[in-house]
């Protein structure tokens, strides 16, 4: 659960990096954090009845649970299976479209809600050795348990806390005014389209934590190490999608290779605008490090929900989401098994609502609108926090 | 890291070319879609399929077990570490193999006694079916019959302690080698008795077989004493003997005093003693050299316990002392087995952190 999950782990991971660029202080229509309006008894019955909401879960959990997830993992092997077939005969145009897609809807449930999800330890209370966060391995670029050190550990304790939260902007984009501005980031409009193709390369880029590197924290020869870990993960990949099945198909070579890009680039583009939409819409805080100082478990968890953002869909698109377009509930409880997101849902938001917190959610192109005219607008310098919803409705 | 089952004898050609087919599948393995046909072709664990289930008039069940990959083999007497699925939960148990290891069909049988307040045998009891899927681990255990078996046997066994003698009887049965065995068998009531129908046929047609039933609730316990009338001649027999703690020790005891202890050779109903039914130290510090934590421990708690204390992700599996999921190398100092209560370790030893608790500081490549 969060609070184990979260639980300093090792001694490199209980000195996270020190923040790379001082907050910049803004004027004071700042919109006060809701954080800052409960009491510590409110914050404590807070905790408790999230705790609660968790513990009824676990409680729960079983043979639906386990079936649920086989069937998926099993989903999404029939499809590749289906799709490398199809694009054996990929010179004709039908069976180019069918594969394409095929492949790129397998690739996007791998990573989303079968991968990101077993790597959270979501599934680890089946105690199935093939389904355990220690042992799976994700159809992306990232070594995944480089990955489950810069995601899980990382993001997941300091979610929004500006300067230790290195996904806020993933340390190459202005997503927050209150990170200082630099020239660079009259680009980011640019990049960001780059890093939307080649979204699974940022991440494993992103898991070497460049800050840590330069600060001297990291050790020559652990970056090595990683980097040698990129490497054969990266080669896996090309051959796979770039040399074996084009190879496979012969003559179709060339277009297997372009339907193989394709899927790999329309999976980046939707994990992309499904994880910019978790933390970057208008409606999310941050918080300084002085906001989260002697923070309780009450607090931990108002935090996540402040800082993360729903997106309104139906069952379909909520698992093509993997189920992040339950953010919210995802950082309350990381741990949980992502299928059970959709009936806690109404629980979140009725605490929500009794503590006159606010719940956010929208739908995908009003969250994506926002996400992407606050990296317009950060592009440069200034600008001030956006209007916050002040609590939920019904 | 969650338990896994043995890893299954597979031909090596079959290997290599499953290797060579990792290019198409990475991260996934051949394997992983191949499983997606028959889950018993992985090749990574060995896995069974429930062939039937008997269902004894005693409170036990017997599975009969065909494994995906050619059975390893095991010596009657051995007990396999099997993995099953209750209510999505993997969960693992060891349990004596009743089989003879030489069967024809290549199967292997196990007989769960139940036990009501368990997990795993009331599952087994009312929802294994044909068909079933289970993990195998490995095959293990040392109270086993010699190779060749000795002329003049004695059994001694006691409730479900019957199960690894059952796979020494069938051996001994189907290779014809009954030649001189007395067996005396203890079970609370006469419902009770697993294999009863088997042991009195066993009885009435081989020449070589004489069973004792003693029924405790109406005859009370088996004592040493008893053992001079109801075969004479133990002290010229080789003794197998498995049952509760209780019965063991009396008859240790007897064998130590009267007999000559090499030759009784006993096992308890669990496979391994509880932890900590051994002797304790005063425990020490231990760093985990590979994630730089230290931990201690008061002697009671082993290393994986202490170092999970101390905040240290540590693979395990079973905890206790039989998967090796948890192994690491010792670099420097002593532990206590807390199963015995032995003081043991070398540099360069690989350890189970999950029975072992330091003696002094130690130093772990963990």
């Amino acid at each position: 659960m969060s609070a184990t999950a979260t639980k300093p782990r090792t001694r490199r991971e209980r000195s996270p990096q020190p923040a790379r660029s001082k907050p910049v202080a803004l004027d004071s229509r700042e919109p006060g954090s809701p954080l800052a309006r409960l009491t510590a008894e409110q914050l404590e019955q807070l905790g408790r009845e999230f705790d609660a909401i968790h513990d009824d879960v676990f409680a729960s959990l079983g043979e639906p649970d386990a079936r649920y997830i086989r069937r998926m993992i099993r989903l999404h092997r029939q499809l590749v299976l289906a799709a490398r077939a199809l694009l054996l005969g990929s010179r004709r145009r039908p069976f180019w479209l069918a594969g394409t897609a095929a492949l790129s809807v397998a690739k996007i449930l791998e990573n989303m809600e079968i991968g990101h999800n077993v790597l959270h330890g979501q599934w680890d209370w089946m105690n199935d050795p093939d389904i355990n966060s220690q042992s799976w391995d994700w159809d992306t670029a990232s070594p995944a348990q480089a990955w489950r050190h810069s995601h899980n550990y990382e993001h997941h304790t300091f979610t929004n806390i500006r300067g230790k939260d290195r996904d806020l902007g993933y340390e190459i984009m202005r997503i927050d005014p209150h990170q200082r501005w630099y020239p660079i980031y009259l680009l980011q409009p640019l990049y960001n389209i780059v890093l939307m193709a080649f979204f699974e390369w940022g991440v494993a880029l992103h898991d070497l934590n460049a800050g840590a590197i330069r600060s001297g924290e990291k050790s020559r020869a652990q970056l090595i190490e990683e980097l040698k870990a990129i490497g054969v993960k990266a080669r896996r990949q090309v051959i796979k999608d770039y040399v074996a099945f084009p190879l496979l198909s012969g003559r179709a070579f060339k277009s297997t290779l372009a339907a193989n890009f394709t899927a790999n680039v329309i999976r980046n583009v939707w994990a992309h605008s499904i994880i910019f939409c978790g933390h970057f819409p208008d409606q999310t805080y941050t918080f300084s490090e002085d906001e989260v100082a002697a923070e309780t478990r009450g607090g931990w968890y108002v935090r996540q929900l402040l800082g993360a953002a729903n997106i309104d869909g139906r069952p379909l698109f909520h698992v093509m989401t993997g189920n992040l377009s339950f953010q919210v509930e995802h950082h309350l409880y990381p741990d949980m098994p992502s299928s059970r997101y959709a009936e806690i849902a109404p629980r979140v938001r009725d605490v929500c609502r009794r503590y006159g917190l606010p719940y956010n959610t929208g739908p995908l192109r009003k969250q994506l609108g926002t996400v992407h005219r606050t990296i317009l607008r950060l592009a440069l310098p200034g600008g001030r926090p956006r209007p916050k919803p002040e609590r939920t409705m019904g | 890291m969650a338990e896994r089952g043995a890893v299954p004898t597979v031909p090596s050609g079959r290997r290599r070319a499953l290797g060579l087919l990792r290019s198409f599948t990475s991260p996934l393995r051949p394997d992983d879609y191949l499983e997606l046909i028959n889950p018993l072709w992985s090749t990574r664990e060995l896995r069974g399929r429930i062939e039937r289930v008997e269902r004894h008039t005693a409170p036990a069940v017997t599975l009969l077990i065909k494994p995906g990959w050619q059975w390893p083999g095991h010596r009657p007497g051995q007990y396999v570490r099997l993995g099953v699925e209750v209510d999505g939960v993997h969960h693992w148990r060891a349990y004596s193999l009743t089989s003879d290891p030489r069967r024809a069909d290549g199967c292997i049988a196990i007989t769960p006694k139940l036990v009501e307040s368990g997990k795993v045998s009331p599952f087994m009891f009312t929802s294994a079916r044909r068909g079933m899927l289970v993990r195998l681990g490995g095959v293990e255990g040392s109270f086993v019959l010699p190779d060749p078996p000795p002329r003049r046997l004695l059994f001694i066994s006691a409730g479900s302690g019957i199960t690894p003698i059952m796979s020494m009887l069938r051996s001994l049965c189907a290779s014809d080698r009954l030649q001189d065995v007395v067996h005396l068998h203890s079970e609370r009531t006469v419902e009770a008795v697993i294999f009863a129908a088997e042991l009195h046929a066993l009885d009435r047609r081989h020449r070589g077989y004489r069973l004792h039933e003693q029924i405790t609730r109406r005859d009370g316990r088996i004592t040493p004493a008893a053992l001079e009338q109801l075969c004479p001649d133990w002290r010229e027999r080789e003794t197998f003997l498995c049952g509760p703690a209780g019965l063991l020790a009396a008859m240790r005891e007897h064998w130590g005093r009267d007999g000559d202890p090499k030759r009784l050779h006993s096992e308890h109903f669990q496979p391994d003693a509880q932890l900590g039914s051994g002797e304790h130290g005063a425990g020490g510090m231990i760093r985990f050299c590979a994630s730089n934590i230290e931990a201690s421990s008061d002697g009671t708690q082993p290393i994986l316990v202490a170092g999970e204390s101390a905040g240290a992700t540590l693979a395990h599996g079973c905890r206790m002392g039989i998967c090796h999921s948890c192994v690491g190398t010792l670099r420097s100092g002593r532990v206590r087995d807390l199963r015995n209560g032995r003081v043991h370790g070398q540099p360069g030893e690989v350890l189970r952190i999950c029975i072992n608790a330091p003696e002094g500081p130690v130093e772990i490549d963990l």
